[in-house]
């Protein structure tokens, strides 16, 4: 509805401008010749201080811009790398808006300074050898200096030492979630192939490997602080791209291939909460989310539950109808909590054998007691899956 | 010697006679009349286009206001869509995506090549036509075939295509991926590729025209750079064009003929698929390597355009021709060589994303040559406002405030992180799209007394470019900043995450600047159409332009010249030459006496 007046509101004042021009015209009809639509010298000339005026508004644009919305880029980078990427992405900022200051200035300037008339006469000049090595060369030598900066980064970023000490995770997606898993005691991944996908082996992991017998599966990510990560990305149906906004890192998850990214967290999760700017952002979207609360309430909709900051792993690549919500919940631990953490999870070997255990219940009496944790376990698993895949985001 | 070689010149009395042999069909329909086939490029650009906008709007809306309900949502989407006037998410992906393939296809490559390609090459060139008027018929007739294929793809009961413009698979092989994917994407892939086969025979034309058909004295270096950014476009859309036609082929044998070129080990909808050994990330190659130089397909003819108005705007000559000329080449060789920085963490190796790193910052370099160089033109000019310059002036403007964010996403190291998100889409909106959209409404307004012989209005002239520039800016810059936030495309809403509540203000700001901007297009529309019927009729050569396209009568005749062909004997910017008191010197006036040639 709302929409429906704006546009009505916008082709009135459409109506209004038309008519505006036309009474414009209609003083010019004394000089109306054939050339009355070509630009006169007051047409240069009011044209010319718009330029002007528009070099302005440009100006105190991006300046209301960097005041206003600078602070929503993303802050503080909570991995290794993630400060030679900063580093590098604000030389370049400083380059971009030096270049932009100038060069617009001086497009809009001229365009001021030079609106025609009459009596004027343009200066031929025509080409300038010097002029034109001045701007091939000066930009040759700047983009060599950006290019060398960005590749040692890059080769740093990319490449991982065969020897280096790393925790290997594999990230595995499909429409619309996301699943993780450990390489366990050994820290070799199983093999895994999605044509040996059967009941709670989701994944597809060889259960013949002997690699595979200790992997653990899990839907919410934990990594230790301080310690390199080093993920193997897998799709089992579309591409999807595992995108750690905080961590300054993404990697496409390609169906048929196994892709990989290496990261270290420098934060915990809880310490990057804390950070001041952090602690700002959580504020501030709190405070948009009480007053939109109050808006859901008065329409007799639940209000919003108050937010707390997690890292989070998004899906950055098309992937289908609900791309907009796969997620999943990073959380980074110090490493004696990971560690414990990690040694409270089952195996998907336990996990498999559980499930055969659960699928003849009519062959004993009762299930063990323990069996029975483990089935409700699942169960609360695939509840919570599906209740982030469906929903908003579960807070703990 | 080329003038001797074409079929039409004899002479006045012939010419007329030939005319008035048309039927309406053969003028208005299945004509093979170069400027008869633009205008006709022209018309179903502006209607591709308006859909094309009309959908960013809608979408835009959602955005601004997630799964609000807008009564008109139901009546364009339908009960299926938008039932109670809320959005679909599939719709919206299905929006998305058309909006990409029309505004990049079919109006910024056919309607602003097609159109101006088919104009002024045969008029600034001195010929007769395009060298063959009926390939170039069904040039025309195939991209209206695809276009209209393209819109019947709407209207299927799955929706349209929905993959994003990029198609890439397995999501747009596997209608159990999303629906779109079914027959909507069928129609998106025939319609491609009859666009292609149009795009084809297009550029062929061109370069056969421009090669073989130039008037007397019209060397290479006499060109307008109109022409050399045509002729140079054409040349790369017969490199990379084919290369798309047969990922799409590859694409139509995965999906029905069970191929695997870029499909393997696919586990959906509680099956395993048989595809095995393809790679999607072929397909990102195949796509790219034309996808790249699409956006020069795009730009490149923009920037030839905005050159010409600019010099003639000025009353000066381009500065530095020959770089111009160069640099035009530089960019064209570079483009096919850069398409992997759209891959740098598609999974392909690292090193392979170095030397496209290289080469893609290489190629700002031209870039800043050409800037410098508008810059330069503007400097000391005495610079007519016409509607036309101010869209040239703000085509640089937003050629420089892209592409300089190009430096970032062009950057391996950076793109990691902005990769897909509004960052991308606020860079390529403002250096192709926003840049192309500027260069073809300038070659409009410059053009269109050639065109249909009356004057457009420049007062709605000028309040069309104002409000278009300040609402570009008001779209497109804010939008870096919610990239900047880590805000992914192609996101249906992003209130799943309280993390990006905060962006919800600048995404309202975003969407009224585009509802302001796009209802200001009406603005032009009445000036277009109107003005065909109504305008004041034009002079012979209202810009005072020294091009041979003003030297035809305001009237179009089959010939473009009632008696011979100018010669010509100058270079085309002969603009303030200090040996002349007028400002002008058109190409066909001889060189005076002892004059000498004051440019290199």
């Amino acid at each position: 509805m709302t929409s429906l007046l704006v546009i009505i509101v916008l082709v009135l004042l459409a109506v209004a401008l038309w008519q505006l021009t036309k009474i414009f015209d209609l003083t010019q009809v004394g000089a109306s010749s054939d050339d009355s639509q070509v630009a006169s010298d007051n047409d240069n000339n009011i044209q010319g201080y718009v330029m002007f005026g528009f070099l302005a508004f440009i100006y105190i644009f991006t300046i209301y811009g960097l005041l206003k919305w600078g602070g929503l880029a993303l802050h503080t980078p909570a991995s290794e790398h993630g400060l030679l990427v900063d580093n590098l992405m604000n030389i370049t900022w400083v380059l971009i808006f030096l270049v932009q200051f100038i060069t617009q200035g001086l497009l809009y300037w001229f365009s001021f300074k030079n609106r025609g008339n009459k009596d004027k006469k343009a200066l031929f000049f025509a080409d300038s050898n010097k002029l034109e090595a001045i701007w091939s060369i000066i930009p040759s030598v700047v983009l060599a200096c950006l290019i060398l900066y960005g590749l040692y980064a890059w080769n740093n970023i990319m490449f991982v030492d065969k020897d280096e000490d790393v925790i290997e995770i594999e990230l595995y997606a499909q429409q619309f979630k996301w699943t993780a898993r450990y390489a366990g005691q050994d820290n070799v991944l199983g093999k895994a192939n999605v044509r040996l996908i059967e009941g709670v082996n989701t994944l597809g992991v060889d259960m013949s490997d002997p690699n595979a017998q200790d992997d653990i599966v899990v839907s919410e990510l934990h990594i230790p602080k301080g310690k390199k990560v080093h993920f193997k990305m897998r799709s089992q149906d579309v591409l999807h791209s595992a995108y750690f906004p905080h961590f300054r890192a993404q990697m496409n998850c390609v169906p048929g291939m196994v892709t990989e990214f290496a990261f270290v967290p420098t934060y915990t999760t809880a310490e990057y909460r804390e950070l001041p700017f952090m602690v700002e952002k959580v504020a501030n979207i709190n405070k948009l989310r009480a007053e939109k609360s109050i808006e859901l309430v008065a329409k007799g909709g639940t209000a919003l539950d108050p937010y707390t900051f997690d890292y989070l792993l998004l899906c950055n690549k098309i992937c289908g109808a609900s791309h907009y919500n796969m997620q999943m919940k990073v959380v980074v631990d110090t490493p004696e909590d990971y560690k414990k953490w990690l040694s409270e999870k089952t195996t998907l070997a336990q996990d498999i054998k559980a499930a055969k255990a659960a699928e003849k219940p009519a062959e004993g009496a009762a299930p063990t007691t323990d069996t029975a944790a483990k089935v409700i376990d699942t169960v609360k698993t695939v509840v919570d899956t599906v209740k982030a895949a469906v929903a908003k985001v579960a807070m703990k | 010697m080329s003038a001797e070689a074409h079929g039409h010149d004899h002479g006045h009395d012939h010419e007329h006679e030939h005319h008035h042999k048309d039927t309406f069909i053969t003028k208005y329909i299945f004509s093979i009349d170069h400027k008869m086939i633009a205008k006709q490029y022209l018309i179903t650009g502006i209607v591709m286009g308006v859909i094309g906008i009309a959908m960013s709007l809608l979408f835009r809306m959602q955005l601004a206001w997630p799964e609000e309900s807008f009564k008109i949502f139901n009546v364009l989407l339908g009960d299926k869509f938008a039932p109670d006037g809320v959005m679909a998410n599939d719709i919206y992906l299905a929006l998305v995506t058309i909006h990409g393939t029309i505004m990049v296809f079919f109006v910024l490559t056919a309607g602003l090549s097609g159109t101006f390609s088919n104009l002024l090459i045969p008029l600034q060139i001195g010929a007769r036509d395009m060298a063959s008027g009926f390939m170039n018929m069904i040039s025309y007739w195939l991209f209206f075939l695809s276009a209209v294929v393209m819109l019947c793809s709407l209207f299927v009961e799955a929706g349209p295509a929905s993959a994003g413009w990029t198609i890439y698979p397995p999501l747009s092989a596997l209608p159990q991926a999303i629906p779109g994917s079914g027959t909507g994407m069928t129609l998106w892939l025939v319609s491609m590729a009859i666009f292609i086969a149009s795009s084809l025979m297009g550029s062929l034309n061109y370069i056969v025209t421009v090669l073989n058909l130039r008037t007397k004295g019209m060397s290479m270096t006499r060109l307008p750079l109109t022409i050399w950014t045509f002729f140079v476009t054409a040349i790369i859309g017969v490199i990379s064009f084919p290369v798309l036609l047969s990922a799409a082929l590859l694409l139509i044998f995965d999906r029905s003929f069970g191929t695997s070129f870029f499909l393997s080990d696919i586990y959906i909808a509680g099956e395993v698929l048989h595809y095995q050994g393809g790679s999607p990330v072929l397909f990102e190659h195949l796509f790219w390597f034309l996808g790249h130089p699409e956006v020069y397909i795009v730009i490149l003819p923009a920037m030839g355009l905005v050159s010409e108005i600019m010099a003639t705007n000025a009353r000066k000559p381009i500065f530095g021709y020959r770089a111009m000329i160069m640099s035009v080449l530089a960019i064209a060789f570079l483009s096919t060589i850069v398409w992997g920085h759209h891959m740098f963490i598609s999974g392909m190796n690292p090193f392979l994303g170095s030397v496209f790193t290289f080469t893609t910052l290489l190629i700002a370099i031209p870039s800043a040559v050409k800037a410098f160089n508008w810059i330069t033109t503007l400097w000391k000019g005495n610079l007519q406002f016409n509607p036309a310059m101010l869209f040239s002036i703000g085509m640089v403007s937003t050629f420089i405030t892209g592409g300089l964010t190009g430096i970032i996403l062009g950057d391996s190291t950076l793109d990691i992180n902005v990769h897909d998100t509004y960052f991308v889409i606020a860079h390529f909106h403002l250096v192709m799209g926003i840049s192309a959209l500027y260069g073809m409404f300038a070659g409009i307004y410059h053009w269109f007394p050639k065109m249909y012989g009356k004057m457009l209005n420049k007062n709605l002239g000028y309040i069309h470019f104002w409000v278009t520039a300040v609402c570009a800016y008001g779209v497109f810059f804010p939008m870096h900043f919610i990239g900047l936030a880590g805000l992914p495309r192609r996101y249906y809403t992003n209130t799943n995450f309280p993390l990006f509540d905060d962006l919800q203000n600048v995404n309202v700001l975003i969407t009224t600047f585009a509802l302001v901007g796009g209802a200001f297009q009406l603005v032009f529309l009445y000036n277009f159409f109107s003005s065909i019927f109504y305008g004041k009729k034009a002079v012979q050569n209202p810009w005072r332009s020294t091009t041979l396209e003003w030297t035809t009568p305001v009237e179009h005749i089959h010939g473009n010249w009632p008696g011979e062909i100018p010669h010509v004997y100058r270079w085309p910017y002969d603009y303030s030459n200090p040996n002349h008191d007028v400002d002008f010197v058109p190409q066909n006036v001889p060189m005076k006496e002892g004059e000498e040639v004051l440019h290199h």
